[in-house]
């Protein structure tokens, strides 16, 4: 099963842990629904869905109400510090918490312990404690944008407002970006670079790149990283190869962005819809 | 200065630019990271009037730290990309895209900091004159870097 932890945009939502749904585009978890907006609730909508396509359990959520403070996040740390050890998820995916340096230490402590862990997936401000704490290594995907990229690249930076500007964040530069990351052990086993072009690599260098369809208003639409991300944990929670299933993720989350005949206006809900069509197709 | 929270260093520089004092916002030197942090650069010569302003305000420093390194400097460069009827800015990690002909907010993007969502969900929808700044209801650095991008926008969108 996939497992998956972040925050939502809304302060009075306390921790919810439960199957997650969807039902007229809202996101159910323990009775509650949640719009889908851009984030970790963007994550979980791309990941029902590929999993009603696949046929797979639909993911299991850790979810809190966080908008900035860090109270939500702070409280998911703490429930997931106590009781990751008895997880049994294939696939376990971090996402939108408050990067705390503390409190990433005191849960890669525990899945250190841990005999068989899951699939380890970071992205977002997961993603940026990882890198922050050290402990990039340990995860099995990390899923930047190039930006973030850039600060995976910058051995110095704590967080991608400090990436300093000699990194330039640009699409050219992405194969140098990607080796700096593992030069200085600051990238998973695996990243995903979604950008103009999409890319996998790993220390070795890229793996495989997807660049069509081209949809440039993609780039300005908030949530296109988070669908990608939930798409590729889907696929992999499913048994299907990680590189194997990082191209097919690539080139779905592409197609659904296509399919929703975007401009810099369109709102993640309606690329998240058109996901089962670009799925099918891109599976053939 | 090192405060409580990313927000109250927003607060306490604002507080003290309206003041006319000389500050920067900058990152924290390694050795007093933890996680989602900034701090406040000042002139230990004004150290008194400083303390005395944010305490008046309500935003007093949690600890005042010498620093002999220099401080990590946040971003400063902007990215502008032209979609026609619509420009994206993007400062660090966060993008804002505006229509330009009505100064609306269509969209945020980038960043990984839970206030992100949150700002989205308030800003997006909104004109660039009457949207909530980052600055007031953004908490991190992410935020922080999305009233970078907002403040960049206005001054391009709303002459």
């Amino acid at each position: 099963m996939l497992g998956i932890a972040g925050t939502i945009p809304m302060e009075d939502v306390p921790l919810l842990t439960g199957r997650l749904t969807m039902a007229d585009g809202d996101i159910l978890i323990e009775g509650r629904r949640i719009p889908v907006n851009r984030g970790t609730s963007a994550l979980i909508g791309a990941a029902v869905k590929t999993s009603e396509v696949l046929g797979t359990p639909q993911p299991f959520g850790y979810i809190v109400g966080d908008i900035g403070r860090g109270v939500g996040s702070r409280h998911l740390y703490k429930h997931l510090v106590d009781t990751f050890a008895e997880f049994t998820f294939h696939t376990f995916t971090f996402h939108y918490l408050q990067p705390i340096v503390h409190w990433h230490n005191r849960l890669q402590q525990v899945i250190d312990g841990m005999g068989k862990r899951p699939v380890l997936i970071a992205d977002a401000g997961f993603m940026y404690v990882a890198k922050m704490s050290g402990h990039a290594p340990m995860y099995d995907l990390f899923t930047p944008d190039v930006g973030e990229l850039a600060f995976l690249a910058d051995e110095m930076a704590p967080h991608p407002f400090y990436t300093r500007g000699f990194i330039l964040h640009e699409e050219n530069r992405v194969p140098d970006l990607i080796a700096r990351a593992y030069e200085h052990n600051n990238a998973a086993r695996l990243l995903l670079v979604k950008g103009e072009k999409d890319r996998l690599a790993d220390r070795e260098g890229i793996l495989c790149e997807v660049d069509g369809p081209v949809e440039g208003a993609m780039e300005a639409i908030g949530g296109t990283g988070d669908t990608l991300t939930g798409i590729v944990s889907a696929l992999i929670c499913s048994g299907m190869d990680m590189n194997e299933a990082a191209v097919v993720a690539m080139k779905t989350n592409r197609r659904a962005g296509a399919y929703s005949r975007p401009t810099p206006a369109t709102q993640v809900i309606d690329i998240i819809r058109h996901i089962p069509r670009a799925l099918e197709d891109t599976l053939g | 200065m090192v405060f409580e929270n990313t927000g109250e260093v927003i607060q306490a520089e604002g507080v003290l630019k309206r003041e006319g004092c000389e500050v920067r916002v900058m990152g924290p030197p390694p050795e007093i990271q933890s996680g989602c942090d900034l701090v406040i650069e000042f002139s230990l010569i004004e150290r008194l009037n400083i303390l005395r302003t944010l305490e008046k305000e309500g935003v007093p420093p949690l600890q005042m730290v010498p620093v002999t390194g220099p401080l990590l400097q946040p971003v400063d460069i902007f990215h502008i990309k032209d979609f026609g009827e619509y420009l994206m800015v993007r400062a660090a990690n966060m993008k804002l895209t505006v229509e330009k002909a009505t100064g609306m907010i269509v969209n945020v993007s980038g960043g990984g900091c839970p206030d992100v969502p949150y700002l989205a969900s308030a800003m997006v929808g909104q004109s660039l004159a009457d949207a909530p700044s980052p600055r007031k209801i953004g908490h991190t650095l992410c935020g922080y870097s999305l009233q970078l991008a907002y403040e960049e926008a206005r001054r391009r969108c709303l002459v």
